[in-house]
């Protein structure tokens, strides 16, 4: 396992972990091969990512990017966080293993799962065009 | 640094290393050769079949020196496939082997082979009636491991040799995790032909055995010159032979003693961990285990993750998780005794040895419990209300 120092930094004191009580949108996505599985909590004022927790069931690299996403998107506008991708949080680790790389697709994938299932309440009744429940395990 | 991985490697005894050294020096000759150095390392190769055959209980001419654990076991099986090729085409062996004998059966496959893998228990245990089953008029070899590396689990062996002796097949097992940690008999066991290497009880990497019966036809591995009966060619590693030897001979010695002072580590630390951690599942079979070998799954959370938090603390120990396998599932051994992927997900392997301490114990006791809340914590599957 050579990972960087800043994965096993975050991997040691992941920020923004736990869950969120009565969450604007959460999101569930899973590696159903090798079983990751990344929730995603959000708590959306004025378009803006006020709050945001993650719980990982995962390795060291799930675990770290999930905190990585999390601080990426707290604070910004919904439309910012949703650019948010792989790479870059990949990136602000210095990188992971080639063989780590697909434990890595969940942050964004659940980060954007949150966010669609917060637009889906919003809407109530018109389904969004990407369901969250997609994603869903 | 506490060391609990000795399934994976042990360290060199000191004695070995003495016992090796003179090869790499003065005594550095080839020992086909005629003159004086040759002649002692060539008698340095005879002892250590001499001790090696003390430890299985053979005679010294039915033991042939190899690269290690995994040449032993790609050996046994090709050459028995080849050699008996017009005989038969089907081999058997189980879900649990090592990938030093999967891998090598499905290579075979590739060739015109077939493979019969049997089931185990929920223990790991190959069930005997269904082996017996298995065997038809073109099977040529049963290869069914000793000691499993991962869970521990010791094999019928016996039963599983006199069922083969029945059927007139050659039977093969990897004793790669048992050979030195627990007295073994060929002779009792009436196998045919038994893999062991010398990492696994501190003796040196890179070298093995292979336990061949008198009267057993195989193929040979190596072509070339005519060392090791001209069955397996090549200049013998003679550090390395030294060293296996010197091991055995360790081995036979003291692995009585060690083995009841290990077991009571490792049955201090099974009853600590199941006291501490709720939500815990142990694998392998209760009593027919390596007495070295703990191996458990932590429920609701992965095993790289517990291994990095270990590292943190300086303890080094194993997981089948997917995770860490390098592959994308998790350890086949635990798919096979039947736990579903989310709980083998969070497997950890303590396997102890000669350097483990009561206190090495307590450190793991101390620091896992800490270390599974916290992955508990920031797992979705950790019901937080408990
Ligand atoms: C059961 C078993 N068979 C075979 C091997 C391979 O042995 P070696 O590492 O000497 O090639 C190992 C060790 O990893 C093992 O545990
Ligand atoms: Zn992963």
């Amino acid at each position: 396992m050579e990972y960087t120092d800043k994965v096993c930094e975050y991997f040691r004191n992941p920020k923004n972990m736990g869950r969120i009580e009565n969450p604007d949108g959460v999101g569930t996505v899973g590696n159903k091969v090798c079983g990751d599985v990344m929730k995603i909590y959000i708590k959306v004022n004025d378009d803006i990512i006020e709050d945001i927790k993650f719980e990982t069931f995962g390795c060291g690299a799930a675990i770290a990017t999930s905190s990585v996403v999390t601080e990426l998107a707290k604070g910004k506008k919904i439309e910012e966080a949703l650019k948010i991708s792989n790479k870059e949080v990949v990136d602000f680790l210095g990188g992971l293993p080639p063989i780590k790389k697909h434990c890595s697709l969940l942050a964004e994938d659940g980060l954007k799962a949150a966010i669609n299932d917060y637009r889906d309440k919003q809407k109530n009744s018109a389904p969004s065009p990407i369901k969250s429940e997609d994603k869903q395990l | 640094m506490i060391y609990m991985d000795y399934n994976a490697t042990t360290p060199c005894d000191k004695r070995v290393l003495e016992a090796m050294l003179p090869y790499f020096g003065d005594e550095f000759g080839n020992p086909s050769s005629l003159y004086q150095s040759a002649r002692t390392a060539k008698k340095a190769v005879e002892k250590a079949r001499a001790d090696i055959a003390v430890l299985l209980g053979c005679a010294p001419e039915e033991i042939f020196f190899t690269s290690g654990g995994t040449e032993a076991d790609n050996w046994a099986i090709k050459g028995a496939a080849f050699q008996l090729k017009d005989k038969g085409r089907h081999i058997i062996t189980s879900r649990i082997e090592h990938h030093a004998v999967l891998n090598t059966c499905k290579s075979l496959e590739k060739v015109g082979y077939e493979v019969t893998y049997l089931p185990v228990d929920k223990y790991g245990v190959v069930d005997i009636e269904e082996l017996k089953n298995s065997v038809r008029k073109d099977t040529v070899l049963i290869t069914i491991m000793y000691a499993n590396n991962e869970i521990g689990t010791i094999q019928p062996v016996k039963e599983i040799a006199e069922t083969v002796k029945e059927k007139g097949v050659y039977f093969h097992t990897d004793a790669v995790q048992a050979a030195g940690k627990i007295p073994l008999s060929v002779k009792e066991l009436g196998a045919d032909m038994l893999s062991l290497s010398g990492h696994k009880f501190y003796g040196p990497k890179g070298v093995g055995a292979l336990y061949i019966k008198k009267g057993v036809k195989i193929a040979p591995f190596m072509y070339g010159g005519e060392q090791e009966k001209g069955k397996r060619a090549g200049t013998e590693n003679v550090p390395g032979i030294a060293g296996i030897g010197k091991a055995a001979e360790i081995a036979a010695k003291e692995m009585v003693e060690e083995e009841v002072r290990i077991k009571k580590l490792r049955d201090r630390l099974e009853a600590g961990i199941k006291d501490r951690i709720p939500e815990i599942v142990v694998n392998g079979h209760p009593e027919q285990r390596l007495y070295n070998t703990l191996n458990l799954c932590i429920k609701h959370i992965e095993g790289e993750g517990i291994l990095l938090h270990l590292d943190f603390e300086g303890i080094c120990a194993s997981s089948g998780s997917a995770c860490t396998s390098g592959s994308l599932e998790p350890s086949h051994v635990l798919l096979a005794i039947g736990l579903p992927h989310e709980i083998a997900h969070g497997s950890l392997r303590l396997s102890l040895g000669k350097h483990n301490t009561e206190q090495d114990v307590d450190r793991v006791l101390e620091v896992l419990p800490g270390i599974a809340s916290k992955l508990r914590e920031i797992s979705p599957f950790w019901n937080k209300g408990k």
